[in-house]
């Protein structure tokens, strides 16, 4: 017995020191983590509350970027920024359901799906600024002209690959048994596509769509040089649009106060956002993927 | 007889589906919008190789050698910016994972049961925030603190003359190359944390229980029966993660301070490729200057590109990410 005591003992203390090692290094995570989210929600609260802190003040979506010193709120960055995911998210979700399908249905293990597959996945995880330096490049020189349409273009070559993935991904859950169902009945292999397959995963292909918008809705780098910026409210889209993402990276930069109190702002709602979105995309792929 | 089963025959089986003729068209529209990615990603790369030709013309070979990057003079070089982006990359990392790791052990095998649900989905939503709200604690909240707290002290006591004294010079205004490492690593976390535990939890149950039961303890498990299980699983999750920081702009360029020039310590502010082309590329004015940031980006490409491929070859698609 006493032969195995030193080993017994050593296996006892690297145990100890492993535990300690996990229940620290969980600690220290959570508590930077818990630190960002504090900061975030305390700094940017008081944008959405009158400056001596009685009421609220909803400046923040009634009206436009202010000069520094002046009133002022992020209407125009708010609505720059719902256009252009608005039209990357319709453009996006055409690709990327289309695409989708096509791994999923007809190419299989071909070796061009294999190709795109792998290329689609490279493109999803690419750096987003090199995404805004592309559509510079096609749009923006080529035009003469920053515009929100550039902007649009760069959010939706970020969420398509996204929308691609998930919707490869949840058709090829569906069981073969439909597909051959719906044949034998006489349908067309597109309607077989349109009316039951899609059909039947139309939550999970929800789910994309919605990941991909928490995704672009906070992307500022690839904004800087395609939509740039636009201190005023405008629906213009082929103008240079105001966004969210870069109003606040240059109120944040920025030596003032009140410009700084839009930022955090800004950038609760940003969050608030991304947090919101992503927990109704997990609520809704709970249910129809287990079943 | 025979009649009869040739007009059955006749009435089921020539007569193919109403509106097959439109199965061909679908085909070739979902065929188009997945090449229409491709020639997306191609799209991408040859229009970086043709607006960073000028560049690479110009300086030829030594773009990639020099640091010197001086948009008064017209000298551009990548070096700075290139070293910037590995050393932020690579010390991110190395924070991270231990952490990472920590987090993930500790949901899966430590966390009280009724918390591991909680504290897991969080992990994974904090993975979806928005890097620039990194970037913007980083600026406003830990920067301030770690100047105060851990540059200051740090920078009095280091002996003079030491590689140590040389490896902390800088002006203690909590930015530079370490404080973006940190903000990286903080940024990175969650990401890795979230995958390395869904890999975890991809582990039979039984093959962890037969290894508890021959007696092991939980650090044998894991670190012979759990991670050998999820080895290159893991590595290609480690892979994605670099490849997000080596990508990363806005966690970045709040708090690296942007001067150009190759880092020579952990606290003197420095620049990544990112971070270089978010500050200067909507006001650059010369075709060379313009030319020398994309010529940068098709550098970031090839880096993130080449990690990013491994990551999928490893990881294969044996995790949802």
């Amino acid at each position: 017995m006493t032969a195995f005591a030193p080993q017994r003992l050593s296996r006892t203390i690297a145990e100890g020191f492993f535990l300690v090692f996990c229940w620290v290094a969980a600690a220290i995570a959570l508590l930077a983590l818990t630190a960002i989210m504090w900061s975030l929600v305390s700094q940017g609260i008081g944008g959405f509350f009158k400056p001596d802190g009685d009421g609220l003040d909803l400046n923040i979506f009634t009206m436009s970027t202010p000069a520094p010193g002046s009133q002022g709120g992020l209407l125009n960055a708010i609505m720059g920024s719902l256009m252009m995911c608005a039209v990357a998210m319709v453009g996006a979700v055409f690709v990327g359901v289309l695409a989708g399908t096509w791994l999923s249905e007809f190419a299989r293990d071909s070796r061009y799906g294999k190709v795109v597959r792998f290329l689609n996945d490279v493109l999803l995880s690419a750096p987003s600024i090199l995404v805004g330096l592309f559509v510079y490049e096609i749009l923006v020189a080529p035009l003469k002209g920053f515009s929100g349409f550039a902007g649009a273009v760069a959010l939706g070559l970020i969420a398509a690959p996204v929308i691609t993935r998930t919707t490869e991904d949840v058709l090829r859950l569906q069981p073969t048994a439909l597909r051959e169902a719906s044949v034998a009945l006489g349908a067309p292999v597109w309607r077989t596509i349109l009316a039951v397959i899609w059909k039947s995963a139309q939550g999970g292909m929800l789910t994309g769509a919605l990941l991909a918008f928490a995704r672009i809705s906070g992307e500022t780098a690839p904004l800087l040089f395609t939509a740039l910026n636009n201190q005023f409210l405008s629906l213009d889209m082929t103008k240079p649009t105001a966004n969210l993402p870069v109003v606040i990276f240059n109120f944040a930069l920025s030596a003032y106060d009140d410009w700084r109190r839009l930022a955090w702002a800004g950038a609760l709602l940003i969050a608030a956002t991304v947090l919101t979105v992503t927990i109704i995309a997990r609520l809704l792929a709970r249910e129809p993927r287990r079943s | 007889m025979t009649t009869d089963a040739s007009v059955l025959v006749a009435s089921v089986a020539p007569r193919a589906a109403r509106g097959t003729g439109l199965d061909r068209a679908f085909e070739i529209l979902c065929f188009t919008a997945a090449t229409f990615l491709l020639a997306a990603l191609g799209g991408l790369i040859v229009s970086l190789m043709i607006g960073g030709w000028p560049a690479f013309a110009h300086f030829g070979i030594g773009f990639f050698f020099s640091a010197e990057w001086d948009p008064v003079k017209e000298i551009y070089g990548a070096a700075g910016a290139v070293t910037g982006t590995l050393v932020t990359a690579t010390l991110a990392l190395i924070f991270a994972l231990p952490l990472a790791l920590g987090v993930a052990i500790f949901l899966v095998e430590l966390c009280p049961a009724p918390l591991r649900r909680p504290i897991g989905t969080a992990v994974e939503l904090l993975a979806g925030i928005p890097s620039i709200v990194y970037g913007m604690w980083g600026l406003f909240v830990f920067a301030p603190w770690f100047s105060k707290h851990v540059q200051m002290p740090i920078m009095m006591s280091a002996t003079p003359g030491t590689l140590w004294e040389t490896l902390t010079t800088g002006v203690p205004n909590g930015s530079g190359i370490l404080s973006a490492s940190l903000i990286l690593a903080v940024m990175i976390l969650p990401f890795m944390a979230a995958t390395l535990r869904e890999l975890f939890l991809t582990i039979p149950p039984q093959v962890r229980e037969s290894a508890y039961g021959l007696g092991s303890t939980t650090f044998e498990v894991i670190g012979k029966v759990s991670l050998p299980y999820i080895r290159t699983g893991a590595i290609g999750a480690v892979m994605l993660g670099l490849g997000r920081a080596l990508g990363e702009t806005m966690a970045v360029t709040f708090i690296i301070g942007n001067s150009h020039g190759f880092p020579t310590s952990m606290f003197a502010s420095g620049s990544t490729i990112a971070s270089t082309i978010a500050n200067e590329f909507a006001e650059a004015t010369g075709v060379l200057h313009t030319s020398s940031l994309i010529a940068l980006g098709l550098v970031l490409f090839v880096i993130t590109f080449i990690v990013l491929a491994l990551a999928r070859v490893l990881i294969g698609r044996q995790a949802n990410l």
